[in-house]
């Protein structure tokens, strides 16, 4: 495995110019969602989904600024953000995938191999951030790829490539972290003390993301989970509870029968033959 | 950045629009609820046989025997039918992944499918019929297992009314299962063998009941999808009928009729709980609230000040 790859997506420079859903749309050669008018925004794409890897957010806000004089004045500001599959370091969609159709590249990102996904489904409620879905009449499963083919061939992802201000940032993930960091401590000085960071942490509940954000308000503003945690984390609790249920079963199928067991093991070998 | 929050779910959040935050499950309807019906019904129906054999009441075991195989071949089409491409099925067999339910679940369904089909066949024709006892007791551990796996299954995702429920989850479906096989039992076996068929729809009558109750007064406000709209109709439809079900068939004693009706309500409680947990799934990652206000008050918890 070579370094790990990511994507710092900070949005405190994003203008809203959706030339990465586009550039992702053209290099990917992804279908066309229709043309939907959500009358709440400049939004007009929604969310992630099986034909949109990159999604814009757009977020109309008033909030309240300290300014001498005016204690509690109102600004307007836009929040944008392009949003992304997460690659994550504990990935649910990869977890659960029953068929081995998602798969971890050696850039540390995750993928879906196409010719293999049968289009179980499981992958789209697992994922914790709401990314990847299943694609109707296609029957298959897709989300963002990192281009993986682009970073084969050495090149940047479609679109950190397409983006004019340098909102999505693509590298070695250590590196980003660290770019991250700077940033983050250039805003608080610059007096935006909202400025947070969200997915970069090792330690959240999923390890960590492989493209992580730099945002001005709190994620479920943005759409995101605001503590979001790997489902398969749980799973061998899980196990456990079904477990025991399977042997209640097994236990009450015994107990109602019990009273009858005479026949015993002759009854048994009679009654296969009878 | 201050800002009131309530403790409960009903509080106010902060959502994009409103918009859900995870995707819901795309399964449809009825073939996955169908299948986790089926499931069950072919599980407990296999335990069922082997205990039967044992105790020597051969309608019942032959009528369980059948029973499984035809669960566990139905309801494996249906899941089939569920995939996007159902032509790649086998791809499912490619790994076995225990860190995906629904690998370790197809091995488990390919196992009991399999045993259960040679237990019944051999029951019918009277072929091998050591070959076919082999079978149906090795179905009596591929059995419970195919009946709980698929808890796991819906637990093991995202959704909150879901993963939440993962302690009860398992004994909602056991209940419903032995409820669902007690209930076949009791219609398609002659009355003097019926005995233990309707003590098991009973007993799990009575689980899945309880466990349903217990499962919606543990999860207090991420337990809501399991009481509005659609979701809430159902599983109240499946409570209602399933333990209504339940003590018909204690009284239904020698009348036909009454068993008959007995058997009948506890096999659609059964399949309204598994519509049920289907819907209040889809309305559980629908609405941003279930998914947004615990993880923000676990955050705000943990973050003091
Ligand atoms: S964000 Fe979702 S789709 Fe992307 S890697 Fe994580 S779990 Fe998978
Ligand atoms: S839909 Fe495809 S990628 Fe998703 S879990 Fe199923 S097989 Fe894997």
């Amino acid at each position: 495995m070579t370094e790990r790859m990511g994507f710092f997506t900070d949005t405190s420079v994003c203008i809203g110019c959706k030339a990465c859903e586009v550039a992702c749309k053209e290099w990917n050669q992804l279908p066309d969602d229709g043309f939907v008018f959500e009358a709440t925004s400049y939004d007009n794409t929604g969310q992630l989904g099986a034909s949109t890897w990159r999604h814009v957010a757009f977020i109309e806000q008033t909030r309240t600024v300290r300014m001498k004089g005016d204690e509690d004045a109102g600004v307007d500001r836009w929040l944008m953000s392009s949003d992304v599959c997460k690659h994550c370091t504990h990935a649910a969609c990869l977890d659960v995938c029953p068929t081995g159709a998602l798969f971890r590249t050696e850039f540390g990102t995750v993928v879906v191999q196409e010719d293999i996904c049968n289009g179980c489904g499981y992958c789209v409620p697992a994922c914790p951030f709401g990314v990847i879905d299943r694609r109707e009449g296609d029957g298959r499963a897709w989300k963002c790829t990192m281009c993986y083919d682009r970073q084969r061939g050495g090149l940047e992802p479609a679109c950190a490539k397409a983006c004019p201000t340098d909102s999505i940032q693509f590298g070695p993930l250590d590196e980003l972290r660290e770019r991250a960091e700077d940033r983050l401590e250039r805003l608080h000085a610059d007096g935006r003390p909202e400025a947070r960071l969200y997915g970069e942490s090792p330690d959240d509940g999923v390890g960590g993301a492989g493209a992580f954000f730099l945002l001005l308000d709190e994620p479920e503003v943005y759409g995101l989970p605001p503590d979001p945690v790997v489902t398969t984390r749980d799973l061998p609790s899980m196990w456990r509870w079904a477990g025991a249920a399977a042997l209640s079963v097994a236990g009450v199928v015994a107990v109602a029968f019990s009273g009858s067991f005479a026949g015993g093991i002759a009854g048994f070998r009679n009654g296969g033959r009878r | 950045m201050t800002r009131e929050r309530s403790m409960v779910p009903e509080a106010e959040f902060r959502s994009y629009y409103g918009r859900p935050v995870i995707k819901a499950p795309i399964w449809h309807e009825p073939h996955m609820p169908t299948y986790l019906y089926l499931g069950g019904l072919s599980g407990v129906s296999s335990m069922m046989a082997v205990v039967a054999g044992f105790t020597g009441h051969h309608r019942l075991a032959r009528t369980a025997r059948i029973a499984a195989a035809l669960g566990a071949a139905t309801g494996a089409g249906l899941l089939a039918a569920e995939l996007g491409r159902p032509e790649r099925f086998l791809n499912m067999l490619r790994v076995f992944k225990p860190t995906s339910p629904m690998s370790v679940g197809s091995w488990i369904l390919a196992a009991q499918g399999g045993l259960s089909a040679v237990a019944a066949s051999s029951e019918l024709t009277g072929i091998l019929p050591v070959v076919g006892d082999a079978a149906v007791l090795a179905t009596g551990v591929t059995g419970p297992l195919t009946a709980t796996y698929t808890a796991v299954l819906v637990a093991d995702t995202a959704v909150p009314a879901w993963h939440e429920a993962y302690r009860e989850l398992p004994f909602l479906f056991a209940g419903s299962a032995l409820a669902s096989a007690g209930a076949l039992g009791m219609l398609a076996t002659p009355r003097a063998e019926a005995g233990p068929a309707r003590a098991v729809a009973m007993i799990g009558a009575a689980m899945e009941t309880v466990s349903g109750v217990v499962m919606e007064r543990r999860l207090g406000p991420a337990g809501e999808p399991y009481r509005l709209g659609r979701a809430g109709y159902l599983m109240r439809s499946a409570r209602a009928l399933t333990a209504g079900g339940g003590l018909l068939a204690a009284v239904a004693g020698r009348s036909r009729t009454l068993t008959a009706l007995s058997g009948l309500a506890l096999t659609a409680g059964a399949l309204c709980t598994r519509f049920g947990v289907l819907a209040a799934g889809r309305a559980s990652a629908a609405d941003p609230k279930y998914t947004v206000v615990p993880q923000r008050q676990r955050l705000d918890g943990e973050r003091p000040g």
